[in-house]
């Protein structure tokens, strides 16, 4: 490589070797896309997706959609230093502003202002939306984060710490075949249910942990599996696959006042807001604290951090159960608004789409989380019956999936970034550090036995 | 026996399949002492290391640890953080910092490893979190003082010159505390300039903070320079052990650097 | 304990699922030993083998079911069209999701990540092109028939066919990774990709062309299971993690560990779910992976490929 660089010749051939290969990547990128957008296939007619979505003119749409994309992206690296400096000064605003205490805590300030007084003016669509879409998802975004983004370690049952919690509510609140000695309102299930997720989240946690980071992956795959298998399974304590019906609301009952949430979006809007405010604090604190040091060392050098005294198990242990409490509050929350809970409400496929959520804002950040909860699972309500853009339900996954590819390949710290996430993946790109906690705290490999 | 060994290793045997990397090591450290480690690269002294901070697990032999005179508990089969918290800690062949982190949260990572905040203490800033958050930016601070990296606190450690970050991954490893520190070749990849502080900052450690000091090095004028005693290690076995002048003198060191040098270029005369 | 009452039947059932793991087992611990990393995504070339087959199959075979040379060849015909179809796949796989990763030296974490999107996208794109419902695969003989009696036991052609292409596959894999240029790289790389690339060996062409080697094995097993099974978009899911528990128990990394732990999956769960209700069987699998990761991370053969002990 050193050989080409130094001559200027095949330098300039190499460039245009990157160029037809560039063009070659954006325009098989823009037939994929257009077989994305096309017209389904049938069983039958396998073949009508393919034809229908690559010989028509609209092909032709991508295809020049590719070649822009393309001319910019070369227009890009040709002139990658002036971009870099255009930007810098952008960063740098930005860097400042958010530096700058008051105009930080400002901004949320008045955040939180426009998300108090934005929902009602609000149809109760978009309501149902802010709630059930995007309130819980929010939580659960910021849940696991922690796993993810402060840890690095990537759960991929993450949903059936959610579960755990649904269920524990149907169980405290009396609405399981089998019943508690008494029953409790859900105001006094969330210690419950986050312990019971809490104590999953340990006893699931201490043996893979110990191991490489992608098995606690496949682990945490298979025992979404499991949760959900057992919830349909044990029928005579679970309700089985029709699920449990009746599960009650949040109630306050103090001396002479009461108050019940009921089916409208509103009030839970509200409590679910209280809830992610307090979170949301919380998990700052945690960043900033020996915990979230802790885990940020453990992230970039396993082993240094041993040597420095920190226990590395225990810390993977604590980030994966907080995330599973967090996980398992949301089921909780979300099982007392629609008063129900089914098996076929957990599936694997929940768990990658909070993952999707947090990649997408940006792993480790909380805003980010945020950002990436609001703004995705926002966009396919609004944009599902679009004239052009529309979609349907069941191919969200295709969009899902492609986005955590590119977004892995072309932005892995996410749209809106944690500062020391960006910078260690800037210095994994050098060479030094690891950037993840994949590498486990006793691989059989180093060592002899 | 000695009467106040710090750390006494006793006929340590380390196999890798069939490659042999200690064969029955055995040295004593007394409380208090600068102990060198030398030795021509793939004697077994990074090996040692391991052993005596828990990443390597010895098949046979003993390594006694004492944090005082009355106490004494074995290092073999101690996980590397447990090794660290009864009072050992260390220093990389090649740095190892916490790259993305300031300077400050890297040595700050050491200190909070002594404290007791959980995450609940954390995310309801409980008094005590608040307290032993104060107590360590305190430490982290005189730390940082001690080994003259005060002004840098807040840069990026993989941003530091090479020397610094030497001396940041010390004042790191001081933090948690230790009554013995191992120093992995801490002066390779240093200008003289920064060899010179950093032969004062190790004289400093022993004297100022009471630290005992297991060096390995290939700097013969730093370890001639610094160690009050020195042990020669060569295809995994000691050859020989004395004062810096004793060792310097002994025919079976002289052999085992010079059999070296004829060999190879060698890094490791005096 | 229960009784394990059709021993022998149970075994052949066995055997014969334990061959699918183990073809599939070792996509992952082909991949695993060159990248140290899950290819999250080989289910889904699993997934496409077994499509590949259904549409090269059903368009081959007439409205009568095939007898003799015709079966055989038929077998053939699937088999070889699902290896190359789930190799392409694979290939495609290792360009777009693995390799600008590789080239940015990206944490492991991003791999594993990128493979999961890879895996959505392409199992959702497969159910949104060929329709989400299962479907089954032109028997290219009589799928009940009975080949002959072991103990009494029934052995269906079905189990005769997987386990013969199974062996014969099984068999070429250990001849090529021992004799090859290619087997030589790829346990070069597994033992040390920096050294194997100093030493001239090209990493990125092997690490592709043991993509596609697992993608073949991975494409045939896809169409060897909807030939009983059926295919439909979700298929790999399941059998893709067992496999995985498969590979870990045999060793990840470890090529004959892949097999042993493929057939020794495959009988402890056919004879485990005589034992219990079929609905928990999933369970079985799921139980025997945490069950070695907490025992023996190793596995039962050890992490071997290319590690020196």
């Amino acid at each position: 490589m050193s050989r080409i660089a130094i001559n200027g010749v095949s330098m300039s051939s190499l460039r245009r070797s990157q160029d037809v290969r560039r063009l070659g990547a954006w325009v098989l990128g823009a037939l994929i896309l257009a077989v994305m957008t096309g017209p389904s296939g049938t069983t039958t007619s396998p073949t009508a997706g393919f034809t229908g979505s690559l010989l028509h003119p609209r092909v032709l749409g991508y295809l020049a959609f590719g070649l822009v994309m393309w001319a910019l992206s070369t227009a890009r690296v040709r002139s990658r230093d002036r971009v870099h400096s255009a930007t810098r000064g952008v960063q740098q605003l930005r860097e400042k502003l958010l530096g700058d205490n008051r105009v930080r805590h400002g901004t949320y300030l008045v955040l939180l202002v426009l998300a108090i007084l934005v929902p009602t003016q609000l149809n109760s669509f978009w309501q149902e939306v802010l709630v059930d879409q995007i309130g819980v998802f929010v939580l659960l975004a910021v849940g696991l984060n922690v796993v993810v983004g402060y840890a690095g370690l990537l759960d991929l049952g993450y949903i059936a710490f959610y579960a755990i919690g649904a269920y524990s509510a149907a169980y405290w609140t009396g609405a399981l075949p089998v019943h508690p000695v008494f029953h409790l309102n859900p105001f006094y299930v969330i210690p419950l249910a986050i312990l019971a997720a809490v104590v999953a989240g340990v006893i699931l946690g201490v043996p893979t942990l110990r191991l490489r980071g992608d098995y606690l992956a496949i682990v945490t795959l298979g025992f979404g599996e499991i949760i959900s298998i057992v919830a349909t399974n044990l029928s005579s304590v679970t309700g089985g696959a029709q699920g449990i019906i009746g599960i009650p609301h949040f109630s306050v009952h103090l001396s002479s006042f009461h108050y019940q949430w009921g089916l409208s979006n509103l009030p839970y809007y509200y409590l679910l807001l209280g809830f992610v405010v307090i979170v949301l604090v919380a998990f700052r604190s945690l960043e900033n604290s020996r915990v979230g040091r802790a885990l940020a060392a453990i992230r970039e050098d396993e082993v240094a951090a041993e040597a420095s005294g920190v226990g590395v198990l225990k810390y993977k242990v604590m980030a994966f159960a907080i995330g599973a409490s967090t996980s398992g509050f949301a089921g909780l929350l979300f099982a007392s608004k629609i008063s129900f809970v089914a098996p076929g409400d957990f599936t694997v496929q929940l768990s990658i789409l909070i993952l999707v959520l947090v990649t997408f804002g940006g792993m480790g950040s909380l805003p980010g989380a945020v950002l990436g909860a609001a703004v995705l699972q926002w966009a396919p309500e609004y944009l599902r019956n679009h004239p052009i853009l529309g979609f349907q339900q069941q191919d969200l996954y295709i969009y899902l999936g492609a986005l955590l590819v590119v977004m892995m390949i072309f932005r892995p710290s996410g749209i809106w970034p944690s500062r020391r996430r960006r910078r260690e993946l800037a210095l994994a790109e050098e060479g030094v550090g690891t950037a993840d906690a994949m590498s486990g705290s006793s691989d059989p490999a180093a060592g002899p036995g | 026996m000695v009467a106040d060994a710090i750390v006494s290793v006793e006929d340590v045997h380390l196999r890798f399949g069939g490659v042999v990397s200690l064969a029955g090591v055995s040295l004593t450290q007394e409380r208090g002492e600068i102990l060198s480690v030398i030795g021509p690269n793939g004697a077994g002294k990074t090996s040692l290391f391991n052993c005596l901070t828990g990443v390597y697990h010895p098949q046979m032999g003993r390594i006694i640890f004492r944090p005082t005179p009355e106490h004494e508990v074995s290092l073999i089969g101690r996980k590397p953080h447990r090794v660290n918290r009864i009072g050992i800690a260390r220093t990389f062949q090649t740095s190892r910092l916490f790259n993305a982190l300031t300077a400050f949260e890297n040595v700050k990572i050491g200190v909070e490893s002594r404290q007791r905040t959980g995450p609940i203490g954390a995310m309801l800033h409980l008094p005590r979190t608040m307290r032993e958050e104060k107590e360590s930016d305190t430490r982290t601070v005189e730390l940082l003082d001690f080994v003259g990296l005060r002004r840098r606190g807040d840069e990026i450690a993989s941003g530091l010159p090479y020397g610094d970050q030497r001396r940041l991954e010390i004042a790191r490893a001081l933090g948690t505390e230790p009554k013995l520190l191992l120093l992995d070749e801490p002066a390779a990849g240093t200008n003289p300039s920064e060899k010179l502080a950093l032969e004062q900052l190790i004289r400093r450690v022993n004297r100022e903070l009471g630290v005992s000091v297991l060096l390995i090095e290939h700097d013969m004028r730093l370890v001639m320079s610094v160690a009050d005693r020195v042990t020669v290690l060569n295809f995994g076995q000691v050859i020989a052990s004395g004062t810096p002048g004793e060792v310097q003198r002994n025919p079976a060191v002289v052999e085992a650097y010079l059999g070296r040098v004829e060999t190879e270029e060698s890094g490791g005369e005096g | 304990m229960c009784i394990i009452h059709p021993f022998w039947s149970l075994l052949v059932s066995g055997l014969s699922d334990g061959f699918l793991y183990a073809l599939i087992a070792l996509g992952y611990t082909l991949v695993y030993g060159v990248l140290q990393l899950i290819n999250f995504a080989h289910s889904e070339v699993f997934m496409s083998g077994g499509f590949a087959g259904y549409f090269i199959l059903n368009r081959t075979i007439g409205s009568h079911t095939p007898h003799g040379l015709d079966s055989v060849l038929m077998v053939v015909l699937g088999t070889v069209g699902g290896a190359v179809f789930g190799g392409l796949v694979a290939f495609g796989l290792e360009r777009a999701a693995y390799r600008p990763l590789r080239r940015r030296n990206a944490p492991r974490i991003a791999f594993l990540i990128s493979a999961i999107g890879a895996s959505y996208f392409l199992y959702n794109l497969a159910g949104k092109e060929f329709g989400r419902d299962a479907v089954s695969i032109k028997a290219p003989f009589n799928l009940d028939g009975n080949a002959f009696r072991l103990f009494g036991a029934q052995v269906q052609t079905y189990q005769v066919v997987v386990a013969v292409a199974a062996i014969v596959m099984l068999v070429g894999l250990d001849r090529m990774v021992a004799v090859t240029r290619l087997g030589k790289g790829i346990r070069a790389v597994a033992q040390d990709a920096d050294t194997a690339s100093l030493m001239g060996v090209n990493i990125d062409r092997v690490i592709s062309q043991t993509f596609v080697i697992g993608g073949l094995l991975g494409g045939a097993a896809g169409f060897l299971f909807g030939l009983n099974y059926g295919v439909v978009y979700t298929m790999g899911f399941t059998p893709g993690l067992k496999a995985f528990t498969a590979a870990v128990l045999g060793g990840i990394g470890n090529i004959r560990g892949a097999v042993v732990g493929g057939l020794v999956l495959g009988l402890v769960e056919n004879f485990g779910s005589a034992c219990i209700q079929t609905s928990w069987r999933d369970v079985i699998a799921f139980g025997i992976l945490v069950a070695v990761l907490i025992i023996r991370p190793t596995g039962l053969l050890g992490e071997r490929l290319g590690r020196s002990a």
